[in-house]
């Protein structure tokens, strides 16, 4: 039988040497299956880890990337605070994504970026809509909200590919399922550096994860809702008794995060994409969960969270690119380097005891 | 002393040393227990009892010391150990699974493999030898507490123990339950299994045990023989002072005036496990403490949620204060009307644990910095404002922090409950409701806190105390009610009423009120 006690104190050099140990256990592992699958593992090591920060504007792509997870992830960081259990921020993205995009569609001509700010406030709405299903019966009929937020994900990816392939395909778009490209307005620009120009595809939407870090923090911190959310998750009955209302709190924090999953789309695809495809998120709904876990629920770590998670992407990226190497691996690869920095998080909190019972 | 020299010693724990952090829990502590012996460990809380006690059982490590069982050095790392050595253990707080049957409960904690058929013959061997009876086959939320405790000690005397530790386990009975368990623990005993039985019941400890061992901050400071000594000395030795006897008010002129008063109050149980509360009336005055006796699970939880406005009534003529109906006031609404709940379970529902000792304050004072702020100002109220108020009730209590603000788990239970008491005492209540205020805690602090409720009453507020500990309900009540199965029986003054009577109610025998017995 395998046991975890709780720790007395956590030590803190232990919380400095535990992410390092899991980073070169990650490497270790990583050299034998690259080794053992005939990849030159010195190479694939360089591309997954270096050269993602060989170039600034490779570095800077790595911001671009991490964007949507930090976003989609703060939300998050609301709901499992409050011990409530969203799987579906992948479906919320989507969702508002779609009706962002529906709604920039409908001014084919307008070059002020009013339009973009309005598209912000409809993504918003698309994704915390999303939400609020689960929201609504988790409040009133005590459903699951994983197991609805979860499959409603699919719904919103059949939803989007038939919007994309129907009603709003773009005529002149030779039968691909596309639709027309946003307007000036509904674009987000990349920043040009005086005298440097454009670093990689970096853009403004930046911004809005620089104006989110600190307002997550005041808000967890220096606000009665935070409070409230904290000892909801922490202890539900505490929270009754302070006269908390539960229903009030799940409902928020559900249409919160759907709200900022919606967002991140628009972000996502006013800066990279331009108009509505099929697929406008690469599983960033689910990623930003890790994220979110990694960074411990707190905002600046989960800064830190989506730039490691961001990077290791770009690397498995340009191993694939440069050498061939077959997703299925870097996948695998990837899933070795949250194993380990996971175990490692666990051991600084628990001890493991073994004990064999015949 | 003498008496018992010949007995062979069991048990052996000498020099055992544990640190929490900083906090030294065991210093030095040294326990002997013998062959057949009931050994009880005695001691205020945050004594060191239940450290030890885990220690013994393989909870927890120490740092330094060796344990002996028949002369021979053994180290205890996990309860599966201390199982293989003969020691099982009873826990205050039960650990069972409500929705299983009792087979199936023992089954799980089993360390050998038996066939689910001869376990079950197993158990109903050990009930009828024991006199435990017990169904093997029923569920266990269908069980009394005194029954499910039952299940606890089958449960260890599968494995044969040679010693069994029970931790407080008289606090849930009654007086009927109390005296057949002292039976069986003492048929246990001269069978030849010593008992180490944890307590701060001074007469039971007399009336049980063969020796104590007292703990105070964490050292052994005393190992006597029980049945030359007093429960005067005894309280004394453990607490070191002289304790503060309550100074019951006799004389007060209890007003006319109704505080709080329910009236035809029905509501039907919300989950499968509760109770509903069946037509409940209930009247209580300024200046008089209603006592509210009962077995635990005949509706005090769903009477504290409905009194305190966590759970709101079905319409609002069901409750009143001051003759004004606020049935559908919410628990918030309620405190700033004056009416103030101390829940039973003081960590994880009257305070949060991990969270500081201001935050645990803000959880029920937020509303009062509300006032007169805009939306933003609410929404910007955090726990900081309510730092000087929690300092104010950790100086006015006397809770001793081990640090300035610590967490709340970070406090023992006896200062904790001081500071749930004076966190609601400072908003000063018209009405307080207190539910099981002295729980596992220790004689220094259930004083206290009883004596606490005794001055409210003087101060002219309306007490409602919801109790099991009868010995408390006498001390403290003017009136009396008891509760079974959702029903509240008449309410009669504490002089009418004798303990055979509630005990009688407690069973849910209602022609007892025409019993004239008076209360010795």
């Amino acid at each position: 039988m395998i046991t975890f006690t709780p720790r007395d104190k956590v030590s803190n050099s232990w919380t400095l040497i535990g992410p390092i140990l899991s980073i070169i256990l990650t490497v270790i592992f990583g050299l034998l299956i690259f080794t053992f699958l005939g990849f030159d593992p010195a190479e694939t090591l360089y591309q997954i880890f270096i050269s993602p920060f060989s170039r600034i504007d490779r570095v800077s792509d790595i911001f671009v990337k991490a964007c949507p997870l930090i976003i989609v992830g703060i939300g998050l960081m609301f709901c499992f605070r409050a011990n409530v259990w969203n799987i579906g921020a992948e479906g919320q993205f989507i969702m508002g994504t779609l009706l962002a995009g529906s709604f920039a569609l409908l001014f084919p001509n307008v070059e002020t970026k009013l339009l973009l700010l309005c598209m912000f406030f409809v993504g918003f709405l698309g994704g915390a809509l999303w939400a609020f299903i689960p929201a609504i019966l988790k409040t009133k009929l005590n459903v699951n909200e994983i197991l609805v937020s979860l499959m409603l994900v699919y719904v919103a990816m059949l939803f989007i590919d038939f919007i994309v392939r129907g009603p709003l395909r773009d005529p002149m778009s030779f039968g691909f399922p596309l639709s027309k490209p946003y307007s000036d307005g509904a674009l987000i620009n990349k920043i040009s550096f005086p005298g440097i120009g454009y670093l990689g595809q970096l853009h403004y939407g930046i911004l809005f994860i620089i104006l989110l870090i600190p307002l997550a923090w005041v808000f967890n911190n220096k606000t009665l809702a935070g409070f409230q959310i904290n000892v909801l998750g922490s202890a539900p009955k505490a929270a009754r008794f302070a006269g908390f209302s539960r229903e009030r709190i799940t409902m928020s924090v559900l249409l919160l995060s759907g709200g900022l999953a919606g967002v991140a789309g628009v972000i996502e695809v006013s800066a990279n994409i331009g108009q509505l495809q099929p697929e406008v998120s690469f599983g960033y709904g689910f990623t930003a969960i890790i994220v979110a876990f990694l960074g411990r629920l707190s905002p600046v770590g989960i800064l830190f969270a989506g730039i490691i998670i961001a990077t290791v992407k770009l690397g498995a990226d340009n191993a694939q690119m440069t050498m061939g190497i077959p997703k299925v691996v870097t996948g695998l690869f990837e899933g070795i380097l949250l194993f380990f920095l996971l175990t490692g998080e666990t051991l600084q909190k628990y001890k493991i005891k073994w004990s064999w019972n015949k | 002393m003498g008496s018992k020299k010949e007995l062979k010693i069991l048990l052996e724990a000498t020099k055992i040393n544990k640190k929490f952090g900083n906090f030294v829990a065991n210093k030095d502590i040294d326990i002997f227990i013998a062959k057949g012996e009931i050994h009880a460990l005695l001691g205020e809380n945050g004594a060191g009892k239940s450290t030890l006690v885990k220690i013994l059982y393989g909870i927890l490590k120490p740092e330094t010391g060796t344990i002996k069982i028949n002369n021979e050095k053994i180290t205890i790392s996990s309860p599966n150990v201390a199982r293989k050595n003969g020691i099982g253990m009873v826990f205050q707080h039960f650990s069972l699974f409500p929705a299983l049957t009792v087979a199936e409960n023992i089954l799980i904690a089993l360390d050998q493999k038996i066939k689910f058929k001869d376990l079950v013959l197993r158990i109903k061997e050990l009930s009828a030898e024991w006199e435990l009876f017990i169904d093997p086959l029923k569920i266990v939320s269908e069980l009394s507490v005194g029954e499910q405790q039952r299940v606890e000690i089958i449960r260890c005397l599968m494995q044969n123990p040679k010693l069994l530790i029970m931790d407080e386990p008289t606090s849930v009975l009654t007086p009927q339950e109390i005296e057949n368990l002292f039976k069986i623990l003492k048929r246990l005993a001269s069978s030849g299994c010593s008992i180490l039985y944890i307590s701060h019941k001074l007469e039971e400890i007399i009336e049980l045990a063969d020796k104590v061992t007292i703990l105070k901050s964490g050292k052994s400071i005393a190992t006597i023989d029980a049945q030359n000594t007093t429960t005067k000395y005894l309280a004394e030795t453990m607490v070191g002072k002289e304790i503060t006897t309550l100074k019951k008010v006799q004389s007060k002129n209890l007003s006319k005036s109704i505080a709080l008063e329910l009236k035809n109050l029905n509501k039907s149980n919300s989950s499968d496990f509760g109770i509903a509360l069946k037509n409940i009336n209930l009247t209580v005055n300024y200046g008089e403490i209603l006592g509210i006796a009962g077995i635990a699970g005949n509706g005090q939880t769903e009477l504290m949620e409905i009194l305190s406005g966590e759970t709101v009534c079905d319409n609002e003529d069901q409750i009143f204060l001051d003759e004004i109906p606020i049935g559908l006031k919410n628990i918030t609404e309620r405190r700033q009307l004056g009416i103030e709940t101390i829940p039973e379970e003081r960590t994880l529902h009257a305070s949060v644990p991990n969270l500081k000792i201001n935050e645990n304050t803000f959880l029920t004072y937020f509303p009062k910095y509300n006032v007169n702020k805009s939306f933003i100002g609410k929404f910007l109220n955090n726990p900081e404002n309510s730092l000087n108020e929690s300092e104010q009730i950790i100086k006015d209590n006397d809770v001793r922090c081990p640090e300035p603000n610590p967490m709340a788990n970070q406090l023992s239970g006896g200062n904790l409950q001081k500071f749930i008491l004076g966190r609601s005492l400072a908003n000063n209540p018209k009405v307080a409701i207190f539910s099981q205020p002295t729980w596992g805690v220790d004689i220094g602090a259930a004083t206290t806190i009883r004596q606490k409720l005794l001055n409210l009453s003087k101060m002219g507020k309306a007490v409602i105390l919801i109790s099991q500990d009868l010995e408390e309900i006498f001390q403290l009540s003017d009136k009396i009610a008891v509760l079974n199965n959702g029903n509240l029986s008449e309410i009669l003054s504490a002089n009418e009423i004798s303990a055979t009577n509630i005990g009688l109610l407690m069973g849910g025998n209602s022609k007892s009120k025409n019993d004239q017995e008076k209360r010795k």
